[in-house]
């Protein structure tokens, strides 16, 4: 089959068809530059701030699902087979405000009003998903958005309102849903898509056997699974991708598999597509879950990505290493296994071959006795850059700690586990001493750095005072509360 | 005529903030929303790389060369006088000729066919540097003997020696406390369109249109009348667009002029944060004496402020901290002095509190230090060292308080939040509880309202009305989403007596209201409504003289009513009746003006009355840390603000609930980092936490002191709200304060420096926890 060279996806009403879509393209320039939708702003071109918050809505298995995303950092020709849905789509034909809007204006909701329209567009889609949310899930929904001027008491006031304002059955993404499914459906042709010139190229393979093809013809090429690091490279450090090589679309990497051996994630899910199944078997990671980026980010970045780019402190490798996870690399027809601790070799450096991709992630179901947590600590609690993670899995038989992984981010130039202070605890009666020691013998395991987000001293001791966090939390003596209340 | 029919919109009604349906359609319009003419070109600037340096070579010629570039500007392009000092002090050049002073500095800007060809070829400068030593923060820049950038400011009253020594106890510290990016969300941008002869027009995103005009026109070499600038709303402000546009505004202007094209120039967030100024860092030292009840004798203050690398604002912002390092208490003998240090940073600037805030921590510290220091609850303390009558109501600047409300407003919140009940459940709750702890504290605030500045109390507006009765309103200040446009409207529609939406707000420009002040210092409605009333004055004093003649009355029988007037026996609609006084010739414009009374301020003897009134405030607040992570979490905030007789209640709740959090996160998550090499690595959303949803207090609580009326003859009698309540953000550093000092029992300060991060937080816990 011939190859596709024209990106075509659905822009509020309108079919667009664009050729020569440049693998750093951004979908925030094409709205304000190329059609003047203004009503979508750019904040801080990092996927932090939420002001240029948009819906995407795609097809999965046949069903169409509308997602906030970061425009500023998502690549426009990711968008092959989406419904984008701006502010100005909001209206009703006949100009009425939305009850999204309504209830904004309301209760007060906007001051300066330049972070408004993506609060708007996060807001609609609680709405669509929980039309009476509660507080949390209000704030939940939101820590992705920024708002210098209000302190979002009214924002959030109007969230809890929007109900009364309007049913999402009657709104105009769900009564033309069917249209837009049977629209979006016609533009998938099942074709290699390859985009842009030469120098700024972009390929979105046809399945998952293209995408082992196409990296057999450009095994050096940029992966981009969810763009919410590669973004960056792009808006922030100027920094030459192509050729790009987008897999967000791939079904085949969007499996979900629970099993009786565990949990099996495809590299291509995101951590909103898989939060259900990872807290629904490990429940311990629902709050921590919870607090990676924010909405729109967890909707766009994957796991898979997480681990892939090797970042020392990603959210989810400390916890998965400390879960026992494996993942399967593919290059060609060619798969290999691994324990994720051994992917992260240095700073920057994984065990990827040229041509090989993540394919998928393992985690294995706990054992009987094992006890486990997940930390983050961060100068603010949602929406930020870990100083420390860490993730703790410890099976304790006969009040004996018979085995233990603990893995931290932060605290090294790779996720990595502790192994002095693991070795202090094997084997030891189950108890305060036995982490306490442990504590003392992370100094062997680590000698974290000192930067923006932390000192190498507050690194040290908030990550020794996690083992003892974990050992008061799991000890029947405790009776005191050993973690801040969450609502 | 009816009763009970009134306007819609008037004065002391809470009236929607007037663009709120563009706000949630995206229909407003910002300055980079403004269509772009053909041929628009953009600017971006390149910066430095090193913190302190003589630049040896700053060679261009790659940067010329990359696609799309039209040209380059350096210092050597500027037509006129390469200087944008606001205070004329002539130390802050566009870009600098011959050395760098901070990391990050603009050195030259690049103009191209389009943004994203501007920002990479502004990579391409090969800059090559002698770098000399650098001192990044005040305490540094003492030692290595860097000189002030303003004149310092003494304040002194009685006898500070003798009260420091004759006391009972004395206790010395220091306090540090951290700066603040303003973090608007729209970030700084210029739009320069050439006009014929000398003409420009920018469109920009500036707190002092004025300003930048003037700015524009020094830089230009041109006369003033040559310079428009416009401003139609901001994403934010804070303080951050009062000077800080005036780069932006001058690059833009200078290559329109010069490429005779629309040019726009707009940062990215980095640039944005790295290359224009914040809230000044200070490092306090204090020198209290007290009595065994608390009482303070006598203090003694120095104030260092990282002012960065030009004096900018720093004058009046390191005075202002000052002037607010009492609070709202009395000092019997005192003496405070400011030392405004150069730094090789970034030149800090205004900022909501504008040094207010880091004077008031300071008073706040030295409250708990003798709170601790007598085993005693800091809010009695507070209470018995209020500003009271007979002797202690003078300020260290000899001004009498005289509209002194904190004993009400303490007193009220104080029951409403049954603080006392509550402070003895925190106290048992942590004699309980080994790892997690609580704190509570409740803290007043008293800001002083008026431009230390004295001439900038001044203001224009420029009322009409046309002959179908729609009226168009025009004042010299900015709206930033404070909701001045529709306050000021809120005063015209009452002073004719017609619904708000009769009203047109119109964009601020230097066309219509010239030489108008910063809308700063929380004074935008007080100067501004109070010059927009007096054009309706003089309007209605024009149609009341038509009227009387025509129907023959006496003019007290020309009432203005609801859409209506009222001629004695007659009665018209005002649409009809301002078509009658067009026909009769009479004059329907007016322009307005207002200047501040009383106000005097002598900076040589440190005496006067700088401030025409002050507002009150006090916020109670509650919270949680965990002693093995110094995570916190605020469990509780109780507000009670005086925001005197409120011309509209919603908005300015909603100017206290925001002020309150952008005040705490300037106290807690708001972290400045700058690396040994001078170069700020907090500089974005991703590393620069402002407060989110999920920061907000769990319960908060927020009303207004509803019985409060400004004693001075201020717009309706209402009091400014822009700024006093970022202060009560400080509830929440001393509530955490607290739960850090019962781990040390109470019996010692815990000196938690700002911003109390969680490492700061659990830092604090263990300097307790292990006093070696």
């Amino acid at each position: 089959m011939t190859h596709r060279d024209e990106i075509r996806f659905l822009l509020n009403g309108r079919d667009i068809a664009l050729n020569d879509v440049g693998a750093g393209q951004t979908l925030l320039d094409f709205l304000r530059l190329d059609r003047r939708l203004t009503g979508t702003k750019e904040g801080c071109a990092e996927g932090d701030c939420g002001a240029c918050t948009v819906l995407v809505g795609r097809l999965h298995d046949g069903q169409l699902r509308y997602e906030t995303v970061n425009a500023c950092i998502r690549f426009l020709a990711m968008l092959d087979g989406c419904h984008v849905v701006t502010v100005e789509h909001l209206s009703g034909p006949d100009g009425r405000l939305h009850p999204v809007q309504q209830a904004m204006v309301d209760h007060h909701g906007s001051q300066c009003g330049f972070c408004t329209p993506g609060f708007v567009m996060s807001l609609y889609a609680l709405w669509m998903q929980t039309p009476e949310p509660t507080e949390q899930q209000v704030e939940s929904a939101l820590q992705g958005n920024l708002c210098r001027c209000t302190g979002y008491e009214p924002i959030v006031r109007a969230a809890v309102a929007v109900s009364r304002y309007g049913t999402p059955a009657s709104d105009h993404l769900n009564t033309e849903r069917d249209h837009v499914t049977a629209r979006l459906a016609a533009l998938r042709d099942g074709r290699r898509v390859v985009t842009g010139p030469a120098e700024n190229l972009g390929i979105l393979p046809a399945d998952v056997d293209d995408l082992a093809r196409v990296l057999g013809e450009h095994p050096d090429a940029t992966i981009v699974a969810g763009s919410t690091d590669v973004g960056l490279w792009v808006t922030k450090f100027l920094r030459p991708i192509s050729p790009a090589v987008f897999i967000g679309h791939l079904d085949e990497l969007k499996s979900i598999r629970t099993t009786d051996s565990g949990l099996t994630i495809g590299a291509g899910v995101t951590y909103s597509e898989c939060q259900d199944a990872i807290t629904g078997m490990f429940p311990h990671l629902a709050a921590y879950w919870d607090r990676i980026a924010g909405w729109q980010v967890r909707n766009m970045g994957t796991v898979g990505g997480n681990i892939a780019n090797g970042s020392p402190i990603g959210d989810t490798p400390p916890v998965l290493i400390a879960l026992g996870a494996q993942i399967t690399l593919r290059c060609g027809n060619d798969r290999r296994d691994m324990p994720l601790q051994d992917f992260f070799i240095d700073y920057g450096k994984q065990d990827r071959q040229p041509g090989e991709f993540v394919e998928s992630i393992h985690i294995p179901r706990a054992a009987p006795g094992q006890l486990d947590a997940a930390y983050k600590i961060s100068k603010r609690r949602d929406e930020d850059i870990s100083s420390v993670a860490a993730g703790l899995s410890v099976t304790v038989r006969d009040n004996t700690i018979q085995d233990c992984r603990i893995a931290f981010g932060g605290m090294a130039a790779t996720p990595k586990r502790a192994a002095t202070a693991e070795a202090a605890l094997s084997g030891q009666p189950w108890g305060e001493a036995a982490f306490r020691a442990a504590a003392q013998a992370l100094g062997d395991d680590f000698t974290p750095m000192t930067d923006m987000r932390a000192s190498s001293g507050y690194r040290m001791l908030s990550a020794r005072n996690l083992l003892l966090r974990f050992y008061l939390e799991h000890d029947a003596a405790t009776d005191t509360p050993v973690q801040l209340a969450t609502a | 005529m009816k009763d009970n029919v009134t306007i819609k919109g008037g004065a002391h009604t809470d009236h929607a903030h007037d663009s709120a349906i563009k706000h949630v359609t995206g229909r407003a319009d910002y300055t980079d929303d403004i269509t772009e003419p053909v041929g628009t070109l953009h600017a971006y600037l390149g910066c430095s790389t090193v913190a302190h340096a003589r630049i040896e070579k700053l060679d261009l010629s790659a940067v010329r060369a990359a696609p799309g570039v039209i040209g380059v500007l350096t210092a050597d392009d500027v037509p006129g006088v390469n200087d944008i000092s606001p205070t004329g002090r002539d130390d802050e050049p566009i870009f600098p000729t011959d050395k760098v002073e901070f990391h990050g500095q603009p050195l030259f800007a690049v103009i191209a066919e389009s943004r994203d060809m501007a920002r990479r070829a502004a990579e391409r400068a090969e800059v090559s540097y002698d770098t000399m030593p650098h001192a990044l923060d005040p305490v540094a820049a003492q030692q290595a003997g860097y000189p002030h950038v303003t004149d310092p400011l003494k304040l002194e009253r009685g006898d500070v020696a003798t009260g420091l020594s004759t006391a009972e106890h004395r206790i010395q510290g220091r306090i540090t406390v951290g700066g603040q990016d303003h973090m608007y969300l729209e970030g700084q941008i210029a739009f320069a369109m050439p006009g014929e002869d000398d003409d420009v027009i920018v469109h920009c995103s500036t707190q002092h249109p004025s300003e930048a005009q003037h700015m524009v026109a020094h830089a230009l070499g041109v006369p003033s009348n040559a310079v428009t600038v416009n401003v139609r709303r901001m994403g934010g402000g804070f303080g951050g667009k009062e000077s800080q546009m005036n780069l932006f505004c001058a690059v833009a202007a200078i290559a329109a002029k010069k490429w005779n094209r629309a040019v726009k120039i707009r940062p990215d967030r980095d640039q944005d944060m790295t290359a224009t100024g914040k809230r000044h860092d200070f490092v306090i030292d204090y020198d209290v004496a007290f009595d065994d009840e608390g009482r303070i004798q006598a203090v003694d203050g120095s104030f260092a402020a990282r002012c960065g690398f030009s004096s900018d604002l720093s004058g009046p912002v390191t005075d202002r901290a000052l002037f607010h390092a009492d609070n709202a208490y009395f000092y019997p003998h005192v003496r405070l002095v400011s030392h405004p240090m150069k730094t090789n940073t970034v030149s800090n600037t205004a900022f909501r509190g504008f040094g207010g805030p880091q004077g008031v921590v300071a008073a706040e510290r030295m409250i708990e230090e003798i709170a601790y220091a007598l085993d005693k609850d800091p809010l009695e303390i507070r209470k018995a060292n209020f500003y009271g009558a007979d002797g202690r109501d003078v300020t260290p600047y000899h001004q009498q308080v005289e509209d002194n409300i904190l004993d009400r407003l303490i007193g009220e919140l104080e029951t409403a939040t049954d603080y006392q009940a509550r402070r003895k459940a925190v106290l048992a709750f942590n004699a309980a509880s080994p790892v997690i702890r609580k704190g509570i504290a409740l803290t007043p605030v008293k800001f002083g309202i008026s431009f230390t500045a004295t001439w900038y109390n001044q203001a224009g507006a420029l009322i009409h009305i046309y002959n179908d009765g729609s009226i168009h309103l025009n004042h010299g200040g900015t709206e930033m989403g404070q909701g001045l446009n529709t306050k000021v409207a809120q005063v015209v529609a009452e002073a004719f007596q017609v619904d708000f939406d009769r009203i047109k707000i119109t964009k601020t420009t230097t066309e219509k209201v010239p030489n108008t002040s910063a809308t700063a210092a929380s004074s935008g409605t007080d100067l501004n409504g109070m010059a927009a009333l007096d054009g309706c004055e003089q309007i209605k004093a024009r149609l009341i003289e038509f009227a009387a003649a025509k129907w023959d009355v006496a003019p007290d029988q020309v009432l203005f009513l609801p859409n209506m007037v009222q001629i004695g026996d007659t009665s018209l609609s005002f649409d009809a009746f301002i078509k009658e006084a067009y026909m009769a010739r009479v004059q329907l414009s007016a322009a307005g003006f207002y200047k501040t009374p009383k106000i005097h301020w002598d900076r040589t003897t440190g005496k006067g009355r700088p401030f025409y009134y002050y507002a009150y405030g006090a916020a109670c607040s509650e919270v949680s840390i965990d002693t093995l992570t110094g995570e916190y979490r605020v469990d509780r905030t109780d507000i009670l603000h005086d925001v005197g007789k409120s011309l509209n209640p919603i908005l300015d709740k909603g100017q206290v609930e925001g002020a309150f959090i952008q005040g705490m996160g300037w106290l807690t998550s708001e972290e400045l980092w700058w690396d040994g090499d001078g170069r700020l690595r907090t500089h974005a959303p991703s590393t620069y936490k402002i407060p989110l949803a999920s920061d907000r207090p769990r319960i908060f609580n927020v009303s207004l002191a509803d019985w409060s009326e400004n004693k001075e003859r201020s717009i309706k009698r209402s009091k400014a709200v822009g700024e006093p309540p970022f202060m009560l953000g400080i509830s929440v550093l001393e509530a955490l304060s607290m739960a850090v000092a019962s781990v040390g029992d109470y019996k010692t300060c815990p000196r938690l420096d700002t911003p109390a991060t969680p490492e700061r937080v659990l830092m604090a816990v263990q300097r307790l926890k292990d006093p070696s």
